[in-house]
């Protein structure tokens, strides 16, 4: 039965599913559902863009590849992914989640998909947090009497 | 003036067999694989994705195997790739405000939000050659460092904002080692909050793309740093060291560099909104200039700004300084001639492959030019000599 998800949950599920690993995201979701392919996967490139000055007009920094793909499941809901890389797996994993989320199928797929892929992203981000704040300068200035 | 030549087939075949042959080297040494080279030859990698204007570590990885190291035929290898991809679309312009950063230094600033991260940098290292890398099998050993962390500054003090308008909040706030993540703010956007640097507004403006249609001069700012976000890392580290020896001096402070991972949102049509696809990582720097002021405009500092994709601050520094160098126009300055002030002369030649391309075409049959040239000679030098004996 498909459900209208608030867009900020479906926006959130498709980065979480988009930024996972490849390998991760197929040992947590080994088995592909009955779909069709609305769009194959297919490699491409997105045109990265950045901003003069880091908040000014914009440019093209340079592309990146991408995969995408659309999948419909039976009951009819479409999923839709758009990953980084050339993984044709990976796309097709993401859109089949993406659409197995819009179902009844949603919290058993957000327990034992999502919230492992937030969990490891965040471990991730974190350790790379901490090696950096490793690597802060601590300052101490030596008082030279001149602001007395 | 060029004519086909046949023959050959033969000796092109045997030395693209030889050429293999010759990629894979000693067969008693193991090869090199695309994730070893990946990891491990990391900042060619990046060179390679920057200067190719493509990201995709494993392509460029592959590329620097089948080009048996020469970066440059990798990049080649790179754009040619490229041009046989669909492209789907463009990004939102990336948020580098918010990135995670690996590193983040401000030569300007000694005590800013965020505080100073070294990150994994080569500086402070002795630059001597460690031979236990050399020694097959063993841990790998970090470079061996002075003593990290907590140095002391002797004495001087740093510029601080000391003075400024209170809620400046580069006062007194230095980072302490450990402490979680803080926002890490842009340094230009706190001296812009006080209005000492030239503003940078957001320009929604779709920019134009070098790679869909031909360059035409004079050049917007988004060209230009499009084109030297995927330059000649030399050719623009030269240029911009030019710059700092007097040919077009813009007088740069390193306001900030920064590096770490940025998420690439796209807006996908078949959604209706924008989405995160995935993270880069990217280095950005960002110039703090001299500026005189003018009459309608007080004394205020100016920007030169670079961004280049992957750990590359060399380049991104390069980038910046070069940036700001062909910016005299629009900011009144006079032009010296010098060659990074000159935009013709920068955008036609920073592009590695374009250079190669013309420059190594020359080695290639010109049998009939060459000819042509050969008979001139001959005629000239039979009149010269006819000339001579007449007047004997």
């Amino acid at each position: 039965m498909p459900h209208t998800p608030e867009p900020d949950a479906r926006r959130a599920w498709i980065s979480v599913l988009a930024k996972a690993p490849p390998a991760q995201l197929a040992g947590l979701m080994p088995d592909l559902a009955p779909h069709t392919c609305l769009r194959p996967p297919e490699i491409g490139t997105v045109m990265v863009q950045g901003r003069a000055g880091g908040t000014g007009a914009r440019f093209n920094l340079g592309e990146m590849t991408v995969t995408r793909c659309s999948v419909q499941l039976a009951c009819g809901t479409v999923g839709h992914a758009c990953v980084q890389g050339r993984d044709k797996d990976h796309a097709r994993r993401a859109a089949l989640a993406d659409a197995m989320l819009q179902t009844d199928a949603g919290p058993e797929l957000e327990a034992g998909v999502l919230a492992p892929l937030r969990h490891a992203a965040a471990a991730a981000r974190a350790a790379r947090a901490a090696k950096a704040a490793g690597t802060r300068v601590e300052f101490f200035t030596m008082v030279r009497g001149e602001d007395q | 003036m060029y004519v086909a030549v046949k023959g050959g087939e033969r000796a092109i075949d045997a030395a693209h067999d030889w050429l293999a042959e010759e990629r894979r080297g000693d067969l008693s040494v193991p090869e090199l694989t695309i994730p070893q080279i990946r990891e491990q030859m990391a900042l060619a990698v990046n060179r390679v994705m920057a200067e190719g204007s493509l990201y995709d570590p494993d392509l460029a990885a592959l590329a620097i195997k089948q080009a048996r190291g020469d970066l440059i035929e990798a990049v080649f290898l790179i754009r040619a790739y490229r041009t046989t991809l669909p492209r789907f679309g463009a990004s939102c312009p990336v948020d580098t405000a918010a990135m995670a950063v690996d590193r983040r230094v401000s030569a300007t600033f000694k005590d800013l939000p965020g505080g100073q991260v070294l990150g994994p940098t080569f500086d402070y290292t002795h630059r001597l050659l460690d031979f236990a890398l050399m020694a097959e099998g063993a841990p790998p050993s970090p470079i061996p460092s002075p003593q990290g962390g907590g140095e002391a500054h002797s004495g001087t003090r740093g510029a601080t904002m000391a003075g400024q308008v209170p809620p400046s909040p580069l006062v007194g706030e230095g980072g302490g080692g450990g402490a979680p993540p803080d926002p890490v703010p842009h340094v230009t956007g706190l001296l812009d909050r006080d209005g000492l640097i030239e503003p940078a507004h957001p320009d929604e403006a779709a920019p134009r793309d070098l790679t869909r249609e031909p360059l035409e001069l004079p050049a917007s700012r988004a060209l230009r740093l499009q084109a030297l976000a995927r330059a000649d890392e030399g050719f623009t580290l030269s240029l911009a060291y030019s710059t700092q020896r007097g040919y077009g001096r813009t007088h740069a402070f390193v306001g900030e560099l920064r590096i770490g991972m940025v998420a690439v949102e796209v807006e996908l049509p078949e959604l209706g909104f924008a989405v995160e696809i995935g993270e880069i990582e990217l280095t950005e720097c960002e110039t703090v200039n001299q500026f005189k002021g003018s009459r309608t405009e007080p004394p205020q500092f100016t920007r030169g700004y670079g961004l280049v994709m992957g750990q590359s601050e060399r380049k991104a520094i390069s980038m910046s300084l070069v940036d700001r160098a062909l910016r005299w126009q629009e900011l009144g300055e006079d032009f010296i001639g010098a060659p990074a002030q000159d935009e013709e002369f920068v955008l036609s030649h920073c592009d590695n492959i374009q250079a190669t391309g013309f420059l190594e075409h020359i080695k290639l049959p010109h049998y009939v030019d060459f000819q042509a040239e050969l008979e001139l000679v001959r005629r000239l030098r039979r009149e010269a000599l006819a000339v001579r004996e007449a007047a004997e």
